[in-house]
This record gives structure tokens, sequence and C-alpha cells, in this order.
């Protein structure tokens, strides 16, 4: 706990009788006083209105081909140009978009999930359960995901993304489980924690009562930068083909094929790309402000 | 320590074991070698095709189980199989090692240390111009993956050749320029040419990533109690940061590194893919499209070595730094 | 330093000068208007609370401030003015006119490199010599302060050191160029007693060697009594009251010095009178209370108190207090009629609640962090027993790695022990299910020493409260909260807040309220008040003391803190390296202790009475505790035994080094008496010659009798 705090806590001991702002408030507060948490919060909502509301305005839909304009910069008609395809820059960016940003934030949250599981349980018991489940995780950490994940490319075909979102999440979680379940050790030692223990509460529910609840600052923290790990990864496996598959289109796929024409048709890789990076800089900033917001001693000086 | 080690190194094995086994069995059950025929003219008689497969282990006709007995024998013996062309998998895999250890170290080297500096730095300078700056700009990189980067790099460095300085300074196709007749030194400078932009692209993250956790060690160290004692002694404030607190924040850093190096590989393979070096990343994507089994699962037995090889090297390094660890 | 009375300061210039030093972080003006002065070969003690600025205040003298600190005022070195002055210049100073030795000596030295090179790094700093002549500095250092083959154990790092060697090596560099201030910031709180005393000593000496002049900062009211020739008593960032230490223990004239010498229990009373606590906590220092800062929390409040802050009144020569009625002042009365008495137990109760015996827990003894391996067997606890009936109070104490709380941990747990036996409540452990074990958990609660750390900081209080109510199935749990927090004194709207943001003292409370939640018949205290200050420690001590006679509770009270278990407990057991080195009734083993360990146990323990600090003369245990792996054969404590070492014959020490004593009962009163009034006298005031105490009192050395006789 930091000076401050503890003269905040005196604070409200002192003072006359006054509910004392609930954490999360505090939280929030502290989050929307950091410029950066402002600042990646407004751009991530101004990107999901983008996403979601962009192809309302559209002429085109991202299935449109227009076969009068082939590889063309933008102009009136096509506002941010056309592919090789004939398809609309704008329309398909938005709707990659809308798959990247789905798939991340679904991926994030199995992944998160399965961490603050894995590590609480593994942590929390010990003994043979921490010994396999570590093995799991370092099996997992030692498998090639990029491999793994692109040798099953053919099966994430066809609306089959939702398969994908899970794969993408099996490779994400490692690390933050690992961490997870060296807290809970430390957790386990912290006095509550024995309190409840021979105040007779059973293991599974003192997990859920009193280990992931404190550890909800990380989970939270790690969800939102996992969200952009994950789209990142999709990005990259898209990139190679291995990731979402035609006909639905992602920044990924979109990249790739940007890629192979920037050269002579920048408008094909440059917005995308920008788009990409803007999501993926909002994401961590949003990451980034709110650790900030629930441990300020981690950039504050004594 | 004898002991702990022979233990260790059996888990190590057997992780590797296992996760090779894992990558073998996926790859022969999701791939199909038996495809890479359909599209031939002429197509060849069903049972040729199958001949040839059986001959190189990859009938899907063949029970998996018994595939993969054959292959884990072979793979005892030193022997990866054969790749779909009919060539023995181990061949080529030593060269392309080559390739893509030397693009991984020189990324590794070169990432980690300028990263621990600028960390440091911008811790010492808490909110200095270069902590922002250095914030601004890990943040701008961690937010572009390497697929990009390496394009917009590619993009760029083109664009500086023709526009900028006018010749080739910046190659981005592969890692020589074939039939070079230049001399040693011609050669040498041609080889820095094609290297210079992978490992930038390669490394970047690397950097932004130990410069954020450099700096975070480094501010938990800065308080600490030793620092201060280090200051009461007469020490200047340069003097204290970089003998005690920069020395201790390293070696939390050295740990960070194991995790790390796997993220690297897939970095690696990204990069010598766009720029047609031809390592084992390359050769790994390339087999998937062309269903080879057996160099997929060699390749990620490779991979599986170098990440266990990585933690081991951590762990070694960080014995080497610590003195509360050597002391077993 | 001399045991003299203190003597009035030497007539030459002060070499450090503190005048009006104001420091502020932010909004937070965390020390205001400090000023003293020493001369060579002076020792000023500051004490104070957590909070009261004494720490900031040193820092400030030193420089050290982080960056956001603003210091104003005046801090002359040799009438050298450092504040403002460049970091040069001040880089020059310390470490050379100026040194620190710091509270944690786990962390003030740098893991990663050798002891010697640390020391000899002070030196080069310093003075021009080469490396070799700075190691050979290093080296007479660590002999200086009493570090055994200091040629051998400079190669090592601070890992395998001890607190207390380690406390040594600070103090070896800090006395590495001779400097002519030496500040120690709470030196010895994060030590034991024993370590304590020796650390003191050792401080003596460097004093001596050096001549400096020390400013010893310390909560703790006993340690300066013996050590200090004036003290300054700081309270909200201000010094309250300054001057000699008679005149400021036996003489004080501000009501707060009044309230914290009342307020700390004292290993020379028995505890059959109350403490006097201070009420409320101390303010926070963003938020100070108009006028005087103490008078939220004084007797002797007037409406003037409320106006200005008092100024330092001149009291008597060299005697300065802030109080405007410092002549209405004096010291606290001897005896308060008891609230909340506990009365002396003379006959023991007859139902036992716990019954502990032959309890033995091993561990298994692993090295390194990385390379993880087995190499031995710590043998924590080494057959304890001892039992614990209805009513009572048992104290468990003993220095860290004495076993007793690896010991209270067994019991907690309800899990058959290794060895031995445990039966809680009438049921044997070993025999327990899981049903058998969640009844018994109703009926034993535990306390535990940090009570912020025992509270989820997700919970309201209400919830915490009510966790063990909902746990084992109580219905409605609202009104018996309610019931809980008025039991211990807090007020029913307090359910809704969280624990952070209450004091510690607060905090505690709701730990007690919890644990008495489902009106257990048996509660464990850990170290339930060391994590308090002492003006609040006296609160909580008194409600446990009430608590326990109106609820009829067995308390099994874990300390360090020999003061605190008398106060508390009917009887204690001493431990040492896993084993009960002497039990029985309080006043008997306080008044009469028969085991050489227990009797250099309660001489570390300074009291916080000048006169009689300086003429006490201290058993000083050689060395640190032996590792539990490879405890001593035949009995644990000789390797450190005073006795063993210098009183007995080869034959008497074959027995102890052979044969492991058990503990037996000193045989009939007058056995357990005559022993102690031998050599030294422990404060053993009258004690009314009750002699009940005789025969509870059991010892666990070959030679505790013999020497009785002598």
């Amino acid at each position: 706990m930091t000076l401050s705090e503890e003269q905040f806590a005196e604070d409200l001991t002192g003072g006359p009788e006054r509910r004392p702002p609930s954490r999360s408030r505090v939280v929030a507060r502290r989050f929307l006083a950091a410029p950066r948490g402002r600042a990646g919060l407004t751009l991530l909502g101004l990107l999901f209105l983008l996403a979601f509301a962009g192809p309302l305005v559209s002429p085109w839909s991202y299935t449109d081909r227009d076969f009068t304009a082939f590889l063309q910069p933008p102009s009136a008609a096509h506002w941010l140009g056309t592919l090789q395809t004939g398809a609309d820059v704008f329309a398909v960016t938005l709707r990659g978009m809308q798959k990247s940003l789905v798939v991340g934030l679904l991926a994030a949250l199995v992944s998160t999930a399965l961490a603050a599981l894995v590590g609480a349980f593994a942590g929390y018991f010990l003994g043979w359960t921490d010994r396999t489940l570590t093995w799991l995780t370092d099996l997992l950490l030692v498998l090639p995901a990029f491999l793994v994940l692109a040798v099953m490319s053919p099966l994430f075909g066809s609306g089959a993304w939702v398969l994908f979102v899970v794969m993408l999440a099996l490779f994400l979680w490692m690390v933050t489980s690992k961490i997870v379940r060296g807290m809970t050790v430390s957790l386990k030692r912290r006095e509550f924690v024995q309190a409840a223990r021979f105040m007779g509460v059973p293991p599974v529910t003192i997990i859920f009562r009193h280990v992931l609840p404190n550890l909800s600052s990380l989970l939270i923290v790690d969800a939102t930068l996992n969200v952009s790990a994950a789209i990142l990864t999709e990005t990259s496996l898209s990139y190679f083909g291995f990731g979402i598959q035609p006909p639905d289109v992602s920044f990924g796929t979109l990249i790739a094929g940007g890629a192979r024409t920037a050269v002579y048709a920048p408008w094909t890789f440059w917005f995308v790309a920008g788009l990409l990076v803007v999501t993926v800089l909002a994401v961590n900033l949003v990451g980034d402000a709110l650790r900030d917001a629930f441990d300020p001693s981690a950039t504050r000086t004594r | 320590m004898a002991g702990f080690l022979a233990r260790r190194l059996l888990n190590s094995l057997v992780l590797v074991a296992v996760a090779a086994s894992l990558a073998y069995l996926l790859a022969a059950a999701a791939l199909d070698p038996r495809s890479n025929y359909a599209d031939r003219t002429p197509r060849p008689p069903a049972a040729v095709v199958d001949a040839q497969l059986t001959a190189l282990n990859l009938n899907d006709r063949t029970p998996l189980i018994q595939r993969y007995a054959t292959w884990a024998a072979g793979v005892l013996h030193g022997d990866f199989g054969r790749s779909v062309t009919g060539s023995p998998v181990g061949d080529d895999l030593r060269r392309r090692a080559g390739v893509t250890f030397r693009l991984v170290l020189l990324g590794l080297v070169f990432g980690s240390l300028a990263g621990v500096a600028a960390g440091a730095l911008a811790a010492i300078g808490q909110y200095g111009w270069f902590d922002r700056l250095s914030a601004g700009l890990s943040f701008v990189v961690l937010a572009v993956p390497v697929v990009v980067l390496a394009n917009m790099l590619i993009l760029a460095g083109t664009w500086a050749n023709e526009r900028l300085l006018g010749h080739q300074v910046f190659l981005v196709s592969g890692e020589y320029s074939d039939g070079l007749d230049a001399g040693f030194w011609g050669r040498a400078v041609d080889r820095l040419q094609h290297l210079l932009l992978p490992t930038v692209s390669l490394s970047l993250g690397l950097v932004a990533v130990f410069s954020r956790y450099q700096r975070n060690m480094m501010l938990d160290v800065l308080g600490a109690d030793y620092v201060r004692t280090a200051r009461a002694k007469g020490l200047s404030r340069r003097a204290a940061l970089v003998r005690h607190a920069l020395r201790t924040a390293l070696i939390p850093v050295v740990t960070y590194f194991a995790f790390t190096f796997g993220v690297l590989l897939t970095g690696a393979t990204f990069t010598e893919k766009i720029f047609g070096w031809h390592g084992l990343g390359e050769q790994l994507i390339d087999s998937i499209f062309t269903n080879d089994v057996n160099t997929v699962a060699a390749v990620s037995v490779l991979a599986a070595v170098a990440v266990l090889c990585a933690s081991l090297a951590a762990d070694l390094l960080h014995a080497a730094l610590d003195p509360r660890v050597r002391a077993g | 330093m001399t045991p003299e009375p203190a003597t009035p300061p030497l007539p030459t210039a002060p070499v450090l000068q503190v005048r009006d030093l104001d420091v502020r972080f932010g909004d937070v003006h965390a020390v205001r208007g400090v000023g003293y002065e020493v001369r060579r070969g002076e020792v000023l003690g500051i004490v104070g609370e957590s909070g009261s600025g004494k720490s900031v205040s040193s820092a400030a003298v030193m420089g050290l401030l982080p960056r956001g600190a603003r210091v104003t005022g005046s801090v002359r070195l040799h009438g050298r003015e450092l504040i403002g002055a460049r970091d040069r210049e001040l880089d020059a100073l310390r470490g050379r006119t100026m040194s620190m030795v710091f509270q944690d000596p786990m962390s003030a030295l740098t893991p990663v490199y050798r002891v010697g090179d640390q020391i000899a790094e002070a030196v080069r700093v310093h003075q021009r010599v080469t490396k070799e002549q700075a190691l050979v500095r290093a080296v007479a250092l660590l002999d200086l302060v009493g570090i055994p083959h200091p040629a051998q154990r400079a190669l090592a790092f601070p890992h395998e050191f001890s607190g207390g060697m380690r406390q040594r090596v600070v103090i070896a560099m800090a006395i590495a160029n001779d400097p002519d201030v030496i500040i120690c910031d709470e030196p010895t709180t994060a030590l034991d007693v024993t370590v304590q005393a020796q650390i003191l000593e050792v401080l003596k000496t460097a004093q001596r060697e050096t001549g400096a002049a020390i400013v010893m900062i310390t909560h703790d009211l006993g340690v300066v009594a013996g050590f200090a020739d004036r003290v300054m008593v700081m309270y909200a960032g201000r010094p309250v009251e300054v001057g000699g230490v008679d005149d400021v223990y036996y003489r004080p004239r501000m009501p707060y010095t009044v309230g914290l010498l009342g307020a700390v229990p004292r290993i020379d009373r028995d505890g059959r009178r109350p403490l006097t606590p201070i009420e409320g906590s101390p303010p926070a220092p963003a938020a100070l209370p108009p006028g005087c800062s103490f008078a939220p929390r004084c007797a002797l409040r007037a409406p003037a108190c409320d106006e200005a802050e008092p100024p330092l009144f001149d009291v008597g020569p060299g005697h300065r207090a802030a109080c405007l009625r410092w002549e209405e002042t004096g010291p606290p009365s001897a005896a308060a009629p008891g609230v909340a008495g506990v009365p002396a137990t003379r006959v023991r109760p007859e139902e036992p609640v716990l019954r502990v015996e032959g309890l033995v827990k091993h561990y298994p003894l692993l090295k390194g962090t990385l390379f993880r391996r087995r190499i031995g067997t710590v043998q924590a606890v080494a057959g304890v027993s001892f039992d614990l009936r209805r009513g009572e109070t048992l104290g468990l104490v003993g220095e860290s790695g004495c076993g007793k709380t690896t010991t209270l941990m067994e019991i907690l747990e309800l899990a058959a022990p290794q060895q031995g036996r445990i039966v809680v409540l009438g049921r044997d452990t070993a025999g327990l299910g899981a049903a058998g074990r969640k009844a018994v958990r109703r009926d034993m609660q535990v306390v535990f020493q940090d009570p912020l750390a025992s509270l989820d900081p997700r919970m309201t209080v209400h919830d915490i409260i009510a966790e063990p109510l909902r746990t084992h199935g109580a219905g409605h749990p609202a009104r018996r909260v309610r019931e809980l927090l008025d039991l211990v004194g807090l007020a029913p709207a307090h359910a809704e807040r969280h624990p952070q943001d209450f004091s510690g003292g607060q905090r505690q409370r709701i730990g007690i309220a919890r644990a008495l939640a489902l009106e257990p018949r048996l509660l464990v205290l850990d170290e339930p008040v060391s994590a308090l200050d002492v003006s609040v420690r006296a609160g909580v001590i008194n409600l446990l003391a009430e608590l326990k006679s109106r609820l009829g509770l067995s308390y099994l009270f874990v300390a360090h803190d020999l003061a605190v278990v008398r106060h508390i407990a009917d009887r204690v057991a001493v431990m040492y390296l896993g084993r009960i080195a002497e039990i029985g009734a309080v006043d008997a083993v306080y008044d009469a202790p028969a085991h050489p360990y227990t009797r250099a146990l309660l001489s570390a323990i300074p009291l916080p009475d000048p006169a009689r600090e300086r003429t006490r003369a201290r058993i000083l245990l050689e060395g640190d505790l032996p590792s539990p792996a490879h405890p001593p054969s035949g009995c644990r404590f000789r390797t450190r035994c005073p006795k063993f070492r210098s009183e007995l014959t080869d034959d008497e020490r074959a027995r102890c080094v052979g044969d492991e004593p058990v503990v037996r009962p000193l045989a009939g009163p007058a056995g357990g008496r005559g022993a102690n009034h031998g050599g030294d006298d422990h404060g053993g005031d009258d004690h009314g010659g009750d002699d009940h105490g005789g025969h509870d009192h059991g010892v666990a050395c070959h030679h505790a009798r013999r020497l009785d006789v002598l």
C-alpha cells in the first residue's frame, strides 16, 4: 500500500459517516484521469463504431465486386479505392476489422479464463494437481503454436472460426497461468486465505471467493493485453493463409493481399495496416492505463 | 547438482518427445500428401501413388499409429524421414538451421542489448523526455505485428533505395546475392545489406518488450534499500544506479528471456518467409503448403529443442548473475 | 557511551545542527519544524510511532529523500549548510562525515556482491587506496563489529548471513570512514531481542572507536532508555518533548509522552493492572487537526489546545515540551484501578481445551531457488508438549526460528502430526474426518498478526465477519455482525466499509470480531499486537483481556514480545530451536527463570527506565541461532549457553553434550526461587511471595537445580 492510499484510508476514518467509494469506482476514476486511458478508450470506441456502423453507410458490401474498377485509387465511388478483385477497400477493411475484433475479444476472454483456472488450481492445491497442470503448461509452451494452428487451418474453413478462436486461446494462456500460479501460491500464504481455511471454508470456495477476486486486477489487465495478442496472432496466421479462411476476410488476409500490391497500389496495404496498428495500440493503451489504475504504485515513485 | 541436472534434462527430453509426437500426429492427421498427386498431369495411377506414399511413410491408408511408430523409430536413429519430394529431410535441415540460427542470434543480441539499455535509461530519467519517447515508441512498435512490420520495412527500404539514396542499399530478398563476384569484402558488405532489414524487423519488437520490462524492473529496485545504502556510502547517484540497481534488475530480465524465445522463433519464421531467407521458418511454411508431414515434424522437433535450450540457457545465465541461486 | 547518568552535554560545538526542518510530499506535511543538535560522543534518541516523521526527517538530513520531497530549514554539519547543497558535495560527505544504519538489514545489502566488496566499496569511495588495501580494511571492520572468521566471511554473499550479522555488516560500512555522525534508523526493530542486545553492544563499540555522535531513531522506549543521553519525542511530524533521558522518562511534561510510557507493557511488572491506552489513533499527515495535533486524543484537552499549535516551552533545564498544560502533566499514575484486570489464576482449572504431546514437525530442507533439491531436514518442532485448560491463557514465546509458529500451524491444520498427538477440545486430530474437523473449526478460531493481511481487501467488513457464520450455516448474520462490532468497540456503520479504510488497531478489532463470531472456546492468537503501534497496542491488549474474562475463552497466545505475554498470559512456555526450554506460571518463570536461555532472553529486553537500564547487567548470548537442520547434540542451547561456557565442569558439560534434557518440574517451591536471585536482578520487585507458581514450573536443563542450590 502506498503512503497516499494509507492517508486516504485515514482520511475516511477521520471524516463523518460517509460511504467510501467502492474500489471499482476508484479504479474507474484513476483510469479516466490518465490521458492514456481516455485516449485508448475513445479510440477503441470509435473503432468499434466504425467496424459495426461503418458498413451501414458504405455503398458497397464486402462481397460486392465492382467489375468496372480493378485496383483503383481512392475516389468518390470507392472511398479507399479497390482491390485487384474489384472489391471495395473500405467495405472489406471494415468487415476484416469486425472479424479481427470479435476473434480477438473472444480468444482473450477464453484464454484469460483458462489461465485463471489452471493457475489458481495449480497454485492452491500444489502437489500432483500442480505438477500435472504445470507439465501441461510447459508442454504447450514448447509446442510451436504457429505450427499447430497452421496445420489445423484446413479445419477452420467455412464458418468454423469459433474453433479457430478456441485454438487461438489455447496457445495464449500459458504465461499468464504461470503468473497466476505464482501469485496464488503467495496468496495462499496470506493470512486472510489462511483465516478462511482455518474457518472451515472449502478449498474451491476459497479459490472463487478469495483467490480469484484478489487477482482480478491482473486478470482484467491480462485479458485486455490478450486481446491485442490474439489480434496480432490472428493477423499473422491469416497472412499466411492459415487463419480466417475465404470467403471470410480479416486484417491478416487483407494485409497479405495488400502487401503484394503495395508498391504500385499503396491504398491496398496502408489503410488496413494503419487500422490494425491503431486498433492494437488502442487496446494496449487501455490495458496499460488499467494496470496503472489498479496498481498506482507500479508507476509512481514512493 | 548433477542429479538435479539429470532430472531436468530427462524432463526436457520427455517434453520434447511428447511435443514432437503430438506435432507429428497432428500433422499426419491433418495434412494430406495424397492431394499433391491429384493435380498432376498426367494423373498417376492410384497404385503408384499408394506405393510412393508408403515408401515415404506418408500413406494415409496405413494406420496412423503404425506410421507414427515407423517415424518415431527413425527419429530415434537420427533419421527424420523423407520429404514429399523423396529427399531425406535431414539433409536440408542443417543448412537451414544455420541460416535461422544466425538471424535469431543477431536479432536476440541486438534486441536485448538495445532493449535493456533503453529501459534502464528510461527508468533512471523517469518521466523525462527519453522515458516518454521510448514509452511512446514501444507502444507503437508493440502494436505492429512482424508480418506488417516486415512489409513496411520492405516498402520503406525500396522507397529509400529509389528516392533517397539512389542505389541499392537495403537488399530485401534472400540472404546474399547469387553469383556476386566482389571478393571477400564485397560479399561481406552484400551480406550485411541483406541482413540489415530482417534483423531490424525481428529485433524491433524485442527492443520494445525488453525496454518496457527492464524499465519496470529497474523502477522496482530504484527504491530498494540497498540502493539507498549505496547512496549513504557516498556513491553518486549514477554509480549507485549502474553498479547496484542495474546489475540487480538484470536478473529478472534474464528469466524473462526464456519466455520471449518462442515468440522470437515465430517472428523469425515470418521474417524469413517475407524476406525470402531460406531458413527453417520458410521451410516450415512451405512444407505445410506441400503437405510435407515429415518436414513439419522435424522442424517442430527442432523448435521444441530450441525453446528448451533457451530456457536452460536462461537458467544458467540466471545462476551466473544471482549468487542466491548459485548457492545450491 | 558510559553507564553514567546522563552527562551534561560537552561544551563543544555541535557536530550536527538541525533547525526548522520541514519536509513536504505534495500536500502532505510529513515533518514540521524539527530541530536538534548533537555533539561529539553524544547519543540523541528520537522516539515516535509510525508516521511521526522520525525516519523522514533523518533521511532529509542525509539528503536521501526521493525527488518529490520538498525540504526547507537548515541542516548544518560542522557548520556547513547541507540543505540546498549540490549533489556532489553531499556525496563527498555521505559515508565519510555522516553515515547511516538502516532498519531492515535483510534488504540493505546488494544481493549480488560479496559482503567484503561492499564494505571495500564504501572505503574506496572516500579514500585513495588500492582494492587490496580496502579489502584488508573491510576485514578489519568485520572483525571490529564481531563477525567471526572475518577474512572468510568477507567473501560470502549477503544471503549467507543472518539478519543480525547483516546488520553488523551495515554498521561496519557506516563506520568505514570514521564518521562524525551516525544516524541509526530503527537499527534493531527487525531483529530478535537477544540479537538486538548484541547489535546495541556493537553500536556502542562503534561509537567508542569513532567517537561519533549517534542519532538513534526508534519506536521502542526501552531501546533508547539505556543508550541515549537525550531524547526527542515526535508526534505527527513535530518534536513534542525534548530533554535528558531521565527528565523525559521520569518527569514527562507532554501528555503524549506520559501516555506512551503508560501504554507499554513492562516485563518487570506483573500484568494484573490494565494498561492505560491512548484513545484513538495518530492523525494522518494529510489531515492534521487544528491546534495541538495530539489534542483529539488527550485527556487534558482544553479549548485553548484547539486554537493553535503549542510551541516548545522550556519546562526545565534542557527540557522542553510542547504542551500548554505542561505544569499539570506528570508521570503516569502508578496504579489505575483495573477495568479489565485478569484475576490471577492461582490454581489451574481442570478442563483441558488443548493438549499437545510430543509434537514433531520436520520440513525437507531445500537449497537453491532454481536448482532446488533436498539437502536435509529442518527439525522445526522437535517434541513439544503442553496443555491449555479452560479459561487459561498460555503464552508461547521465543525468537524467530524457535518453532512457535510451526507449532501453532500444526494445531490449526487439525491434521495428524508427523509424531506426537494433538487433542483439541477432547478430540484427537489424528482421528478427525472432514465433518469432525469442521466441527472443531467452529470452536477454535484464529487471530493473525498482520491485521490488514488477514482481512480480504475485496470484502466489506460485514462480509468478513459474516464469513464464518455463513460457512457454518448460521442463518441471518446481520444482527450477529452488529453485536460483534459492538463487542469489539466498533460502530455498526463500519460494517459497510472495506478493511483498507480502517487504522491498524481497528483492523485488528475486526479480526477479533470475526474470530468470535461463532462463539469459539479456544482462540489461537498469532502475534496479535506486534504489528500495532504502542499507543494502539494497549487498547487491543485490554480488549483481549476483557473478552477473555467475559466470554470464558481460552487463549493460545504466540508472541515474541515477552512483556506483552507477561501482561496477558497465565502461563508461559519459552521455546528454543524447536523445544520448550521452560514452562510455567508467568510469575514463576519471569521472576525466577531457571533456564539460562530464559534468563538471557529476559535480560536482553530493554526497559523504559533509564536508571535501571544503566545499572542492569546484560547476559549477552553469543552468535546466532544454530540451523534447525543441524541442531547441536544433547541440549540444543549449549552452543550459546553462558552457563555451559563458563560455569560448568567438564563432567557436567559432557552431560549437556550427550543427553538432551527434557522438561522436568522444578522440585518444590524453594527450588524454583533461590536460583535466580543469585547473579542478576531481573526486575523482581517484590512479588508477594506466592509460591503456588513454584509447582507449575518446568525446565529443560540438566543443571537448573544444581545451580539453585548454590
